[in-house]
């Protein structure tokens, strides 16, 4: 395997102890034509070899936007990158030709999606689909990459992987049908993978599988996996480190049991009082008032104002909150981030 | 799985064979009905407004079973069909004598006509759908949309007498025998019948594939974009625009008419075209049940080749 | 489908449309109908088509604003006579004014369009509701009904009707083609009646209207028929220029109108064999009905757009 992996991995700077990958300061904005939808305001990120980020958000923050930005898929217009570097063990893969640009993706990033049935091209068997990445990417024989494309299905527990390699996309129940995906996104050994909400659409009980499914894979293969989800449930058993993310910008980054204990950004702290809790039973429930901005006007100061207890003055007027570092492993970019930190959450 | 998937297949073609034979029984039904229900005088009819000697009447209303009950005629007419007795014209020719020399030409000109508007249409249909609104969409739009409210009528002449009478790029009428070359003009003329409908298939479809979740798959895999739009996309745009075929046919005999008529091409639709001007009804009715009848068997392969092109579609 | 739209609007801003918040700004909440207005006003097409009409409707209705000349007023001796200030079409092969007769060749047009419209939308109205409306084996049969009638190419079945309902001799046909036309297109506009009956029908507001009380009559009018206004009007626009287009060809072919009828598709007819002497008695009836034809098929194109704006 690693043989012929050796000869595609001649990326022009690639270097072997540079970070796996690095998201430094990435603008993404939508040009429409009610207006420019800034999606992405500088966001960073980091990843290395067996860790779990997750990036965690409500809808439209932006966080679906970035891991499409890293994997190069933007669709082009209404989106651009406007600003930042995504770099890949050292290599901006911004600055890539298209060439090899599109050899990174499936290569050595890989993503895979929320909605398996649609993300899924409904008129090839599931094999064909497999074998496409073999067959384009490696240059192997049919006979070959279906092969291979059986091996990737047994890896990722499908029974009778033999015979269903035949069998359609809608032939396949939601859970085995994401373990189709992730089969897919794993069958050129990625050291990094994207899951963008790939528990979403899910029963309860399929939806611990495929997570432990990811995380046994994971573990094993050594990769970099970027979790993005809106669940926090979801993000505590697996997560090293969470990202949370509001109107495109990363406003509290942590390792995952700092902020579960003590949040340091108010919008952090609003999302962990609005999960439901049985020892809480009876009590109303906190949910975070207001709707995210509209991205074509995001609010002066920090974005997240006008939802905000702890604002103030200094907090409606720009410049932004920067990254305060809460402790040397933890940012948050909330002027008052030591009264947060400091209160006791208002559940226990 | 296997099993379960092929009893699927076997459903559905079975469904619709079923569906079918209805559909063809009923059609032909209304057309005999259309033909010859409730008339004081069928043959008198049929033969317009020549005289009609008593030794044909007698043979027609033989021919007919005029003196069965309807239902009955219905049964004979339809044996008849079925079993290549399609009847003999006022001029006392076989009609399945004209048929065999009429269809030869007719599958050539209308397969010219497809293979031209299959071509034209999916190159213009996927550049549209991809560029959508821009200048070469926009243009295409407003094109399509002249073609589709040109009436065959007005078409077939205006373009007879453009190209074929002022400016002599290609003969005006084709002639007994018709090549090639006859048969460029008349082709173009009766592809562009189905042309419009067919580009504004291809483009929605293309459009609204460009959306689905499996391109964005498809590209994070790492494909050319070429293979993304030549293969997934294409693959699934040509679905609906396949089962047009069957809707087209319709358009291309009722055109084939007015243009082999136009072009003077001795075809299918030139006998008929004839058959309706010299008022014999026999003819009339012979041809025509014959072209329904293609019709249905086409529509009803389309629609399994349709199981075949959409793996879903078996399992509704 | 409806899931992946969604997914992409909620996920991706700007590819589907921005997320916007109720207190973010001017927009005010529009009707579907106000929007499609809008959208109509904005649309050139619409407005083109819009005049075409108007201007065959007056054509039809009062030809002598045009023209002064009689189209019934023939005479040999000016046969195929060229264009000249009292004919500027010039003269056909029987030597009557085609301006004339191409001005007076709308009434019949826009009349046999007009009426066998309407007798398909009557029959496509009545099937598709009740198919839609009642379902179970109603609709079956009626949804089967619709398919034969569907499996029988229109024009094939138009000759064979059209020859026998006009085989009068002396009847401009003109009944004959209406009636052939009216049963067999209401196919369309029945489908769409029958889909939009049942989409409506399964809403959560009629669903609550019904529960309140609202009896059979009440819900399609009220509440059903407004929704399936729209398509099913798109649907009969275009039907209207595609039954002109039919009607021309019913005629070319000789089972149309017939005898001293003015028609565009008998001038047409006539004109054709002798293009080699002169093409004005071809070129001007063909370039009128192809407007004509093309006017009403914008216009329906036009308020298709407006209405479902997703593939524009």
């Amino acid at each position: 395997m690693t043989d012929i992996k050796a000869e595609i991995d001649v990326l022009p700077g690639l270097d072997s102890s540079a970070r796996l990958l690095e998201v430094e300061g990435l603008h993404v904005e939508f040009r429409t034509q009610v207006g420019i939808a800034r999606a992405i305001n500088g966001v960073d990120l980091h990843l290395d070899p067996g860790e779990t980020l997750a990036i965690l958000g409500e809808s439209g923050c932006g966080k679906s936007v970035t891991a499409q930005a890293i994997m190069g898929i933007l669709d082009t217009p209404p989106g651009f990158v406007t600003g930042g570097a995504i770099r890949y063990r050292g290599v901006d893969l911004l600055k890539l030709p298209e060439e090899q640009r599109r050899r990174v993706r499936a290569n050595h990033v890989a993503m895979i999606f929320q909605d398996a049935l649609s993300a899924l091209n409904p008129v090839f068997p599931v094999g064909w689909q497999i074998a496409e990445l073999f067959r384009v990417h490696r240059g192997m024989s049919r006979q070959d990459a279906r092969k291979r494309s059986i091996e990737l299905l047994d890896l990722v527990k499908i029974p009778a992987a033999r015979q269903r390699i035949n069998d359609y996309p809608h032939q396949f129940s939601g859970g085995m049908r994401q373990r189709v995906m992730i089969a897919m996104a794993l069958a050129l050994d990625p050291k990094v993978l994207i899951a963008d909400e790939p528990t979403t659409a899910l029963d309860v009980t399929v939806q611990a599988q495929i997570m432990n499914l990811l995380a046994e894979l994971r573990r094993e293969r050594n990769m970099g996996l970027i979790l993005i989800t809106h669940d926090m449930g979801v993000v505590a058993d697996v997560a090293d480190r969470i990202s949370v993310m509001y109107a495109g910008k990363v406003v509290e980054e942590a390792p995952v049991l700092d902020i579960y204990a003590r949040p340091a950004h108010p919008y952090t702290k609003a999302l962990l009082e609005s999960i439901p809790r049985l020892d809480l039973k009876g009590q109303q429930l906190n949910v975070i008032k207001g709707l995210p901005p509209n991205l074509t006007r995001i609010p002066a100061g920090c974005p997240f104002h006008p939802r905000c207890a702890y604002a103030r003055d200094v907090c409606r007027a720009d410049p932004s909150p920067p990254q305060y570092e809460v402790d040397p492993a933890r940012t948050a970019r909330c002027h008052f981030w030591t009264e947060v930190v400091g209160d006791e959450p208002a559940v226990k | 799985m296997l099993v379960s998937k092929d009893l699927d297949m076997f459903r559905y073609f079975v469904r619709r064979v079923l569906q079918g034979v209805l559909t063809f029984f009923g059609a032909t039904f209304i057309v005999y009905a259309l033909m010859f229900a409730n008339q004081d005088d069928p043959l008198q009819a049929l033969a317009g407004e020549r005289p009609l000697p008593e030794n044909v009447r007698q043979a027609l209303t033989e021919r007919y079973h005029l003196d069965d009950p309807f239902i009955l005629q219905y049964g004979h007419y339809m044996r008849g069909l079925l079993t290549g007795d399609f009847g003999i014209s006022l001029t006392n020719r076989p009609i399945s004598e004209m048929m065999q020399q009429a269809w030869p030409v007719t599958i050539r000109l209308a397969v010219f006509a497809i293979i031209i508007s299959a071509l034209v249409a999916v190159t213009a249909g996927i550049v549209s759908g991809i560029r959508r609104g821009g200048i070469f969409d926009t243009t295409t739009l407003i094109i399509t949309l002249v073609l589709l409210s040109l009436p065959i009528v007005v078409l077939a002449p205006l373009a007879q007498l453009l190209f074929g009478v002022q400016l002599h790029w290609f003969p005006a009428t084709a002639g007994a025998e018709p090549g090639f070359y006859q048969l460029i003009l008349p082709a173009v003329v009766l592809s562009c019948l189905v042309i419009a409908t067919q580009i504004r298939v291809t483009r929605a479809s293309v459009a609204e594939n460009l959306r689905s979740d499996y391109v964005r798959t498809a590209r994070a895999k790492g494909l050319a974009n070429r293979r993304v739009i030549g293969v997934h996309v294409l693959r699934n745009s040509l679905i609906p625009v396949v089962t047009l075929i069957g809707v087209d046919l319709g358009n291309l005999m009722a055109g084939a008419i007015v243009t082999e008529g136009v072009f003077n091409i001795p075809g299918v639709g030139f006998n008929l075209f004839r058959g309706i001007r010299t008022e014999d009804g026999p003819l009339v009715v012979g041809f025509v049940s014959i072209l329904v009848i293609v019709f249905l068997v086409v529509n009803l392969v389309v629609d399994l080749l349709y199981a075949v092109l959409d793996p879903r579609i078996r399992y509704e | 489908m409806s899931n992946v739209e969604s997914v992409a609007q909620a996920e991706v801003p700007g590819a589907a449309g921005v997320p916007v918040s109720p207190d973010g700004g001017p927009e005010k909440p529009r009707s579907l109908t106000g929007d499609a207005w809008d959208d109509l006003r904005r649309n050139w097409i619409f407005w083109a088509a819009a005049v075409l009409v108007v201007l065959v409707v007056v054509m039809a209705a009062f030809p002598s604003l045009f023209t002064s000349a009689d189209p019934d007023a023939c005479a040999l001796s000016r046969q195929h006579q060229g264009p000249s200030g009292s004919a500027i079409f010039g003269y056909n092969f029987q030597g009557c004014d085609v301006y004339a007769r191409t001005i007076y060749g709308a009434r019949n047009s826009v009349l046999i369009g007009l009426f066998a419209t309407i007798i398909a939308g009557v029959i496509g109205l009545i099937v598709g509701m009740a198919a839609g409306y009642f379902g179970g084996w109603i609709d079956a049969v009626l949804a089967r009904g619709i398919d034969i009638v569907l499996g029988i190419p229109t024009l094939l079945a138009a000759i064979v009707l059209a020859r026998r309902l006009s085989a009068d001799p002396q009847d401009t046909g003109f009944w004959a083609v209406v009636f052939t036309l009216g049963v067999l297109t209401w196919t369309t506009g029945a489908r769409i009646m029958r889909s939009s009956v049942i989409s409506a029908k399964n809403q959560d507001y009629v669903a609550a209207a019904r529960m309140l009380g609202a009896g059979p009559g009440r819900l399609m009018f009220r509440h059903i028929l407004p929704n399936a206004a729209a398509p099913f009007v798109v649907v009969l626009t275009i039907l209207l220029g595609v039954n002109i287009s039919t009607e021309a060809t019913l005629t070319f072919l000789g089972v149309g109108l017939k005898g001293n009828a003015i028609s565009w598709g008998i001038d047409i007819s006539t004109a054709a064999p002798y293009v080699r002497e002169t093409a004005t008695p071809l070129v001007w009836p063909s370039i009128f009905l192809a407007m004509t034809v093309l006017a009403f098929i914008m216009l329906g194109d036009a308020i298709r757009d407006a209405f479902d704006p997703r593939l524009r």
